[in-house]
């Protein structure tokens, strides 16, 4: 089966031209980068995203610490994610790049801090 | 009055960048002034990813990449970085008066550079008809409301215009649990990148509008519900395609200005519909000795690239003082 589809990879969001077989990608096209052609196949056989939210802080310096995961997690699993971040409260000083959560939910990816945040 | 080789106005990426390029072009003396308790500017509530792909050749989310600055920008002994410091004149003479907690600092700067960002367009620059009620914002407070102080603007949302902010924010509201209604564009294509459309609207099943607008915002105290009609090729309302949506918040994302108070006020010319600097070229104004980088300069669609002419701008500056000039 043949349909399109954008590269979500960088800003210039190439249109590209698929042919899968269910969750086999058979070929793509029209992609400017080696990239593309990795993001079409993952697109197929199971879509991935980097989540980024903030967290809650408590005693820091901003009300909201910036998170992402290490590496995209599967797409369906994003609203999961979302509830077990609005769990976690941080109460001590991070730097940049700390782990927050280990092996988040179990996906194989950290949740890791975007900033420095200190003790007020 | 103090005299300091350069003055930056604003810490934000272009203010950062402009500040580590005209040190390294040879600049002793930098001030770097900042408004807010932090440096990074807009970057600080720019939590999504796709930062830093040209610059940086890794996509990085908006506090990583201002990080990457500041870091640089606080090591460099001859940065001084001055927080919560608000600028409040400028003049044509480059002599600067700020206001910094306890005190009211007056210098004189031999070349100046601006890197003030630019401000969101509002519900009163697009004629958005209807009630005023609470719960209209533009998108990119609604931003900072949600991801550097913690709060929900409300329940369910629509948003006015296909600009990047406005549809990052419909990603980051349906990430929230809050249900996003609709995005509204009156053009025939979006204005934001495809990418997003795709990992913002697409990903999340929100409807994309396009050749549609608002026509009314109901609600008294609260929005309550907003008229959406369908538009032909001259902007003019198609009878009978009216539909009604109900929300309780309302985002108007629909682009963003140069913030060129400083330089109006130093007397530049700027150009009456893009407010960016009326000059020869990229980071220049009117006024001898004083540039303007960044979204100050003009409104860019991507950080990697305000970095890079940012850097223009401080090795400009740097080429301008070592000339001698700008010496009272």
């Amino acid at each position: 089966m043949k349909r399109t589809m954008t590269c979500i990879e960088c800003p210039q969001g190439c249109r590209l031209e698929i042919e899968a077989d269910g969750s086999r990608l058979i070929g793509v096209t029209g992609n400017k980068c080696a990239r593309g052609g990795l993001y079409a196949r993952q697109e197929i056989e199971a879509p991935l995203r980097t989540l980024t939210t903030s967290v809650l802080t408590r005693g820091l310096e901003l009300k909201m610490l910036p998170v992402r995961t290490s590496k995209p997690i599967p797409k369906e699993k994003l609203f999961e994610a979302m509830a077990a971040v609005k769990l976690l409260v941080i109460t001590s000083p991070v730097k940049a790049g700390a782990v927050i959560a280990a092996d988040f939910l179990g996906l194989g990816a950290d949740l890791v801090a975007c900033r420095e945040l200190k003790k007020i | 009055m103090k005299e300091r080789e350069l003055v930056i106005v604003g810490g934000g990426p272009a203010g950062m960048a402009a500040a580590l390029a005209a040190r390294a072009a040879g600049v002793k003396d930098v001030l770097l002034l900042e408004r807010d308790q932090y440096l990074g500017g807009i970057l600080n509530q720019c939590i999504h990813p796709g930062f830093g792909l040209h610059y940086f050749k890794t996509e990085l989310t908006g506090p990583e990449y201002a990080g990457r600055f500041a870091g640089l920008v606080r090591e460099d002994q001859g940065i001084e970085v001055s927080l919560s410091s608000f600028v409040l004149k400028l003049t044509g003479k480059k002599e600067i008066s700020y206001l910094r907690p306890g005190a009211l600092e007056e210098v004189r700067a031999r070349a100046v550079i601006l890197a003030t960002g630019c401000r969101e367009r509002t519900r009163e620059m697009i004629h958005l008809p209807g009630s005023r009620p609470a719960g209209v914002y533009p998108a990119g407070l609604a931003q900072k409301m949600v991801n550097l102080e913690g709060w929900l603007p409300g329940r369910e949302a629509v948003i006015v215009g296909s600009g990047d902010i406005g549809l990052i924010m419909a990603r980051r509201m349906a990430l929230e649990g809050i249900t996003v209604k609709a995005v509204v564009e009156i053009q025939k294509a979006s204005r934001g990148l495809v990418r997003n459309v795709v990992q913002c609207l697409e990903d999340f099943g929100i409807p994309l509008y396009l050749g549609h607008r608002i026509s009314c915002i109901h609600g008294r105290d609260r929005v309550e519900r907003v008229s959406v009609v369908e538009v032909d090729e001259e902007l003019k309302d198609i009878p009978g395609t009216g539909f009604e949506l109900a929300c309780d918040t309302v985002l108007v994302s629909v682009g963003l200005i140069p913030e060129n108070e400083l330089l109006e006020m130093a007397g530049a010319r700027l150009d009456p519909a893009t407010n960016s600097p009326v000059a020869p070229g990229v980071n220049l104004t009117s006024v001898p000795g004083v540039f303007a980088c960044g979204n100050a300069c003009k409104v860019y669609d991507l950080v990697d690239s305000v970095t890079r002419d940012s850097e223009l701008a401080g090795r400009m500056a740097a080429e301008y003082l070592s000339a001698g000039a700008g010496l009272s």
